[in-house]
């Protein structure tokens, strides 16, 4: 145990402020006052892997690391859609993966937010449209209220676009 | 660089047995040759490869490359399957099937593994494969229209697949059991954390864990078949995102079989520089998934220390290579840039930093009961089940199967390494992770030794692709095990088919062994233990 907070405190603080990005585009003309109101400083995100490549995972997953910390936003991610405010996506949207983001969203109450993150979410990326197995970018299937470009998109780009997504209107 | 001799010994074996072997001229590398059999001897050869404790690496299928231009249409399909030896490597073995019949006999009763790559052969290409114990659907999922065989020349790659109606809600026919104690639990394909989609369908008693059986191939985003048609360089930024984690791992593996087919040695700085990438690569993951297998046992310190680590390491990735996680590091024919000295001595002084601080907290976690307990002896994989599997990488070397292509292949750079090898025999999530210390360790180790021994030179050859019709074969210890690749040229040097097994194709299976009997909660854990990778999967 001593060892443990040993450690905790060689190391200290390491959580930095956020850096600039401009690696995304809000699109939400129909993010309303009202929606960002009703979130009341804290923000519950459910990730859906539409065909990524784990790519963009780690880097939602440092996201969570003690240098960008995301939670010091108020957002955290939840595992069910049912009380998540934004959806994240990533990856282009495969046609074995459509069907289970559609029941995601529906499965969340009204209102929403959609993030695309990653050039393949936004554009389908590397792997291409006009690709028998992928279904389309996620504003194909689900409106989208923000992207964030990247391949993959960096933990401040993803801070950032969520941040600005929520601040426009 | 000699070049090595044609690889013979199989071939032989084969030949002893009556059966007849001819050598492909238009395949390479020489100590990894392909071999053409004939049909009826494709069991056979597989039961002597068993019998020679060989490993299967792959079982797949290309549509025969006949170069005199015939109509694609009347291309008969080819399977191919490959085994290793410990001491006498890789040896491909290839069949052309009829046109009128495409049919070809299961090698699952001499080896499990070949199961599910089986299934992605009839689902792609729509041959039959016959005495198969499972014949249900894997990648094409239930509701794809009944003719569609993705990897047929005649299917329309281009156009996304329209669901037929009356097969959505067509069921996976899933391993049920009747009696009235057992229950299921479906977890996916959406998961509860952020982690990559899949389905697994748990048959459980009380607490403890009957059967748990994955059903995968929703993130399948038609990989294989958007490589054809494109040219090696533009081909490697796909490879490597067949599975991102493991970016250098497949990029790596892609470029060295275009360079075998093409008969290119790349320069030996560029190969130490590939050394240095894929064993940061590999600190990187195992840094990442020892913070996650801790964090699923409420050990969140580990976790925060482990993604901490991480981050370092990203970001000085980022500076040298300007990738965080070394995407488009690895090209065709060397690396995308050169390290200066300055940068070499950063590299060297951060591993040598982040190995002593897993030291460090490697202690602490061996000292913490609260954590010890749960990873001790859950998950196990037994030393048998491993071998049978052919279980790989970490998790191989966990249950007493010690493969590992730097040491039997010993591509540059690793002929000149001295490779330990962690010998974990127990094989439960504590071996698992006691094998990713020992890795980290040793990984740095020779992080270090590349830097400071790094040759002088070029970091690139020039890249010429080769005439249509020539395949490379190559096999990479990526960190998550082996991953092998197969490449074909056609005309115009664009690839023709791509061909390629993650290591979780296999290690899928030895997971799917390993949470039986244990209880639900502790699912995550062994999962994490093993992390393998949705995306490599389905490709
Ligand atoms: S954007 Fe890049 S990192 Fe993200 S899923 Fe696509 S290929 Fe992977």
């Amino acid at each position: 145990m001593l060892r443990i907070l040993h450690q905790i405190f060689k190391v200290g603080t390491i959580t930095e402020p956020l850096a600039s990005s401009e690696r995304f585009d809000v699109l939400g003309a129909q993010l309303k006052t009202a929606v960002r109101q009703r979130f009341q400083g804290s923000l519950a995100i459910r990730l859906v892997d539409a065909g990524s490549c784990n790519g963009c995972e780690l880097e939602i997953h440092a996201a969570n690391n003690a240098y960008y910390d995301i939670e010091r936003f108020g957002m955290h991610f939840t595992a069910s859609p049912r009380f998540a405010d934004l959806l994240l996506v990533t990856g282009p949207v495969s046609i074995n993966m459509k069907t289970a983001l559609e029941m995601t969203y529906d499965a969340m109450p009204s209102p929403k937010l959609v993030v695309a993150m990653g050039d393949c979410a936004v554009n389908c990326g590397v792997f291409g449209k006009g690709n028998y197995a992928i279904a389309g970018t996620v504003a194909d299937i689900i409106p989208v209220d923000a992207v964030i470009h990247g391949c993959p998109p960096s933990p401040t780009d993803l801070i950032q676009g969520i941040l600005a997504c929520l601040n426009d209107a | 660089m000699t070049r090595p001799s044609r690889n013979t010994w199989f071939g032989e074996r084969l030949s002893d047995q009556g059966i007849y072997v001819q050598y492909l001229d238009d395949h390479h590398p020489v100590h990894m040759p392909c071999l053409e059999i004939r049909r009826l001897d494709w069991a056979h050869a597989a039961k002597e490869a068993k019998r020679l404790e060989m490993r299967l690496v792959a079982v797949w299928a290309a549509d025969a490359n006949k170069r005199a231009g015939k109509d694609a249409s009347e291309r008969r399909l080819c399977t191919y399957m490959a085994f290793a030896h410990p001491e006498h490597r890789h040896v491909l073995l290839r069949t052309e099937l009829s046109a009128a019949k495409p049919e070809i006999p299961s090698l699952s009763g001499h080896y499990i593994a070949a199961c599910r790559m089986e299934r992605s052969m009839q689902d792609m290409f729509g041959l039959n494969v016959s005495n198969a114990f499972d014949n249900r659907l894997w990648i094409k999922h239930e509701h794809w229209p009944e003719d569609s065989h993705a990897l047929l020349r005649a299917f329309d790659a281009h156009t996304p697949l329209r669901p037929e109606p009356e097969r959505i809600g067509m069921d996976y026919d899933y391993v049920s059991c009747d009696s009235e104690c057992v229950y299921e639990i479906p977890v996916g394909p959406v998961h509860a954390g952020i982690i990559e989609s899949g389905h697994f369908r748990f048959l459980a008693v009380g607490e403890k864990i009957l059967n748990m059986e994955e059903r995968l191939g929703y993130v399948h985003k038609g990989i294989e078949r958007s490589m054809q048609g494109r040219t090696a360089q533009d081909g490697i930024a796909l490879a490597g995102r067949v599975s991102g984690d493991s970016t250098v791992g497949h990029a790596w593996a892609f470029a060295q079989a275009c360079e075998y087919a093409a008969n290119l040695d790349i320069p030996p700085r560029a190969s130490y520089l590939r050394g240095v990438l894929c064993e940061r690569e590999r600190i990187a993951n195992h840094i990442g998934d020892i913070g996650a297998v801790c964090n699923d046992a409420a050990f969140a310190f580990m976790h925060g220390q482990c993604l901490r680590l991480r981050e370092e390491m990203a970001r000085l990735h980022q500076e040298i290579f300007g990738h965080r996680l070394l995407m488009d590091a690895v090209t065709i024919g060397g690396v995308a840039s050169d390290l200066s000295g300055d940068m070499c001595q950063k590299l060297i002084r951060q591993t040598l930093d982040i190995a002593a601080e897993v030291e460090h907290l490697r202690a602490i976690y061996a000292d913490a009961p609260s954590i010890q307990q749960r990873v001790i002896g859950a998950g196990i994989v037994s030393v048998v089940d491993a071998k049978d599997l052919g279980l790989l990488g970490f998790v191989g070397r966990a249950s007493g199967h010690y493969s590992d292509e730097r040491i039997e292949e010993a591509y540059p750079p690793y002929d000149d390494l001295i490779i330990p090898v962690p010998e974990g025999k127990l094989g439960g999530v504590s071996t698992r992770v006691w094998v990713r210390f020992e890795e980290i360790a040793n990984a740095s180790r020779m992080v270090i030794q590349l830097l400071e021994t790094l040759p002088e030179g070029e970091i690139n050859t020039v890249w010429q692709a080769p005439e249509a019709g020539v395949s490379g074969f190559a096999a990479i210890e990526s960190w998550r095990g082996e991953i092998a690749a197969w490449v074909r040229f056609g005309m115009d040097a664009r690839i023709d088919r791509y061909f390629v097994r993650d290591p979780s194709v296999i290690n899928w299976l030895g997971l799917e062994l390993a949470v039986r009997t244990v209880p639900v909660p502790d699912f995550p854990l062994v999962n994490k233990s093993f992390n393998c990778s949705y995306s490599g999967n389905d490709l």
